[in-house]
């Protein structure tokens, strides 16, 4: 079983609204804190394939992995700043975006 | 039959704005129903994303970091009130209120729905506005100067001949699979407001000996990756052979343009690599070649449409408003909102005004929908029910009574919409960045707050004078810092935002790119770069210089060596 460098998690957009969707243990969530994490090469290949096949059944766009951090609480966040920006919406208007409902 | 036909008169349309005619109503309708469809094809799988995607950014709309994105054409910043308030009305009821205006002179909505496209589209067609060829490899919004029609250094209004290419370009089937998005800007005046050397095609309405009208075109400018400053293909090319030209140049580049690298797509990119003679000789030979029958110029129908650009019906007011005169005595805020805000107009007792988008602390271009409003009522209050959107991410009144200024300096301040710094420190351009845009390799937003907030003192920036900042928020330039007097560009570097500050751009008929000054800073430290920047400047400027010239005749280096020495003074730069 390949290790990863990080976990990762699948990020994308929801076809209808746009809103960044992350996969959860039971489809698509909107929280990144419901996220499924992969934690080695296999468990990403899975959520890769998930989520082109979600691309085919037309109900996401724009799907990819990022690498997380997992917390102690086993909470996922984004490495990178783009998709810390994803989880929550514009740094400049937080009554905007996901951030605005609480989350993150 | 006229522009100002009381025949063509319509509730809150101005009679200064094109207006459309039975055949583009039909157009942008049946578009509509188009993209109607192919949003519902979309939804239930029979389009698959790559298939739709071409037919989306043909409309305008985008696929953001957040949400969609939709971007809403103003053909060469012109609106009317009934317009603007459509634009809040659709902001609220589709998107979360507000809309941002961009360097292009469009706006966009951040928050709306792929299932609320076709209804948004709608909406605008029942103002006259539509979303087409605001993205794409096609050609884009025609952009002109802001202060067109009403600008004293003015030889010609350049809307008509804007307008002229809209109809010429829209749907255009030769044109609407270019290499990479095409974009036109058009002046008329002596001096250049709407940066028409950093655009794929520039065009400067000019006067030859015989004192006939006709256009400086000029080719090749650009931002972006690789930034160039357009070069002259023709110094004088008569009106009559406007679209046969321009037919010309788009055939060549179709032709030539390098599909096989997007970078290097762009029109720019072959000046560069070609040399503007060898563009001029194949534009010329093809130019020679074609069949211009179907180019032909026709007077009347070139009159039909610069009718509707007709000035409105001003009065006769003395040419300095007494008035005014005393009000600026008396309050002295507005004294300074018309120091800064306010410029000439050609007609007699009247003046031009800029509201400021860019409030200290505030996210520049955005304006909320109740603010939209409050600029819609203005404009017809005491503007002839007309306002226009600079690429300044401003907004301009075009017409206001010198009288009237009082009386619309207390509206505006009551929106929130009378901040006095146009063409100031804190009138700062800006992309939306990494905050909305799925391209953007840093924040902008945040970088321009910070130095606002710095520069928050009024008196100070006057003090500084006319200076512009402009950032983006990643190479692709949206935020025309290639051409700011101090530019900055926000990059990523080892996983965190890095800005790159230029000095020395110029969008005018100086045109100049700007050079990089030093390695990349913090978005923490950006505030007090530029602050060392701008009092060295306030040290080293002679009488009456701007930061521009100032840069010009002392160099770059200097500017360089200052800041690396500030750096080795433990600033930490």
């Amino acid at each position: 079983m390949a290790a990863l460098r990080h976990p990762q998690i699948l990020l994308a957009s929801d076809l209808a609204d746009g809103e960044v969707l992350f996969l959860g243990a039971n489809g698509w969530e909107r929280d990144h804190r419901r996220a499924r994490v992969a934690r080695d090469a296999e468990e990403a290949g899975a959520l890769a394939a998930f989520g082109k096949a979600e691309i085919a059944a037309n109900r996401v766009v724009d799907v990819y992995l990022a690498d997380v951090a997992v917390g102690a609480d086993g909470v996922p966040t984004p490495l990178h700043y783009r998709e810390k920006m994803r989880i929550k919406g514009p740094s400049v208007r937080l009554d905007l975006g996901k951030q605005a409902r609480g989350a993150a | 039959m006229t522009a100002h036909d009381p025949a063509l008169a319509r509730p809150n349309a101005p009679t200064t704005t094109y207006r459309y005619d039975e055949y583009d109503a039909a157009f942008v309708k049946e578009r509509v129903a188009e993209f109607r469809e192919q949003v519902r094809r979309r939804l239930e799988g029979s389009l698959t994303e790559e298939e739709f995607r071409p037919f989306r950014l043909m409309n305008g709309l985008y696929l953001q970091l957040h949400a969609y994105m939709l971007r809403v054409a103003i053909p060469y910043g012109t609106l009317t009130a009934r317009q603007m308030r459509r634009l809040a009305d659709i902001a609220d009821k589709f998107d979360r209120g507000y809309g941002h205006f961009t360097t292009r002179q469009n706006l966009q909505y951040n928050w709306p729905k792929l299932v609320d496209a076709p209804d948004i589209l709608e909406a605008l067609a029942e103002v006259e506005m539509h979303a087409i060829q605001t993205s794409g490899n096609c050609i884009r919004n025609v952009t002109a100067d802001h202060f067109s029609g009403v600008a004293p250094d003015e030889i010609e209004d350049p809307r008509p001949t804007a307008e002229f290419l809209r109809q010429w370009s829209s749907a255009h089937p030769e044109f609407s699979f270019l290499p990479r998005k095409f974009k036109i800007a058009v002046t008329g005046a002596e001096h250049d407001r709407a940066a028409i050397l950093a655009h794929d095609v520039g065009l400067a309405i000019v006067k030859n000996h015989e004192g006939e009208i006709g256009y400086r075109v000029v080719v090749g400018g650009g931002l972006g990756r690789s930034p160039f400053v357009g070069k002259t293909i023709r110094d004088y090319l008569p009106r009559a052979d406007l679209l046969a030209y321009l037919e010309a140049i788009m055939r060549v580049y179709n032709r030539f343009g390098r599909r096989d690298n997007k970078y290097k797509a762009r029109i720019k990119i072959l000046v560069h690599e070609k040399g503007i003679d060898e563009v001029r000789d194949a534009v010329e030979a093809e130019f020679a070649a074609m069949d211009r029958s179907v180019f032909s110029y026709d007077p009347a129908e070139f009159e039909r449409i610069a009718a509707f650009f007709a000035p409105p019906p001003y009065e006769a007011p003395p040419a300095e408003s007494q008035k005014l005169r005393a009000e600026r005595a008396a309050h002295p805020a507005f004294g300074d909102f018309v120091d800064v805000n306010v410029a000439p107009h050609k007609a007699p007792g009247y003046a031009i005004v800029t509201v400021s988008l860019k409030p200290i602390g505030g996210i520049p271009g955005d304006a909320t929908s109740q603010q939209m409003r409050v600029l819609a009522d203005a404009s017809e209050r005491f503007g002839f029910g007309e306002l226009r959107i600079s690429h300044e991410q401003n907004v301009i009144l075009p017409h206001v009574k010198q009288d009237d200024l009082f009386d619309l300096w207390k509206t505006l301040d009551a929106a929130g919409l009378a901040t006095a710094n146009a063409g100031l420190v804190s009138d700062i351009i800006s992309c939306p960045g990494l905050d909305y845009c799925s391209l953007a390799t840093a924040r902008s937003i945040p970088i321009a707050q910070a130095i606002s907030k710095r520069f928050s003192d009024l008196s100070r920036q006057r003090r500084i004078g006319k200076l512009g900042i402009k950032i983006s928020g990643c190479i692709n330039a949206c935020g025309h810092h290639h051409v700011g007097a101090i530019g900055i560009l926000g990059l990523e570097k080892k996983g965190q935002e890095s800005y790159q500050i230029t000095l020395g751009g110029d969008p005018t008929f100086s045109a100049s790119i700007g050079e990089i000054v030093g390695p990349g800073v913090t978005a923490e430290q950006a505030p007090d770069v530029i602050e060392h920047i701008i009092d060295f400047y306030l040290a080293e400027r002679q009488e009456g210089e701007t930061f521009i010239e100032t840069w010009r005749r002392i160099g770059h280096a200097r500017f360089k060596d200052v800041l690396r020495r500030e750096g080795e003074d433990g600033a930490d730069i």
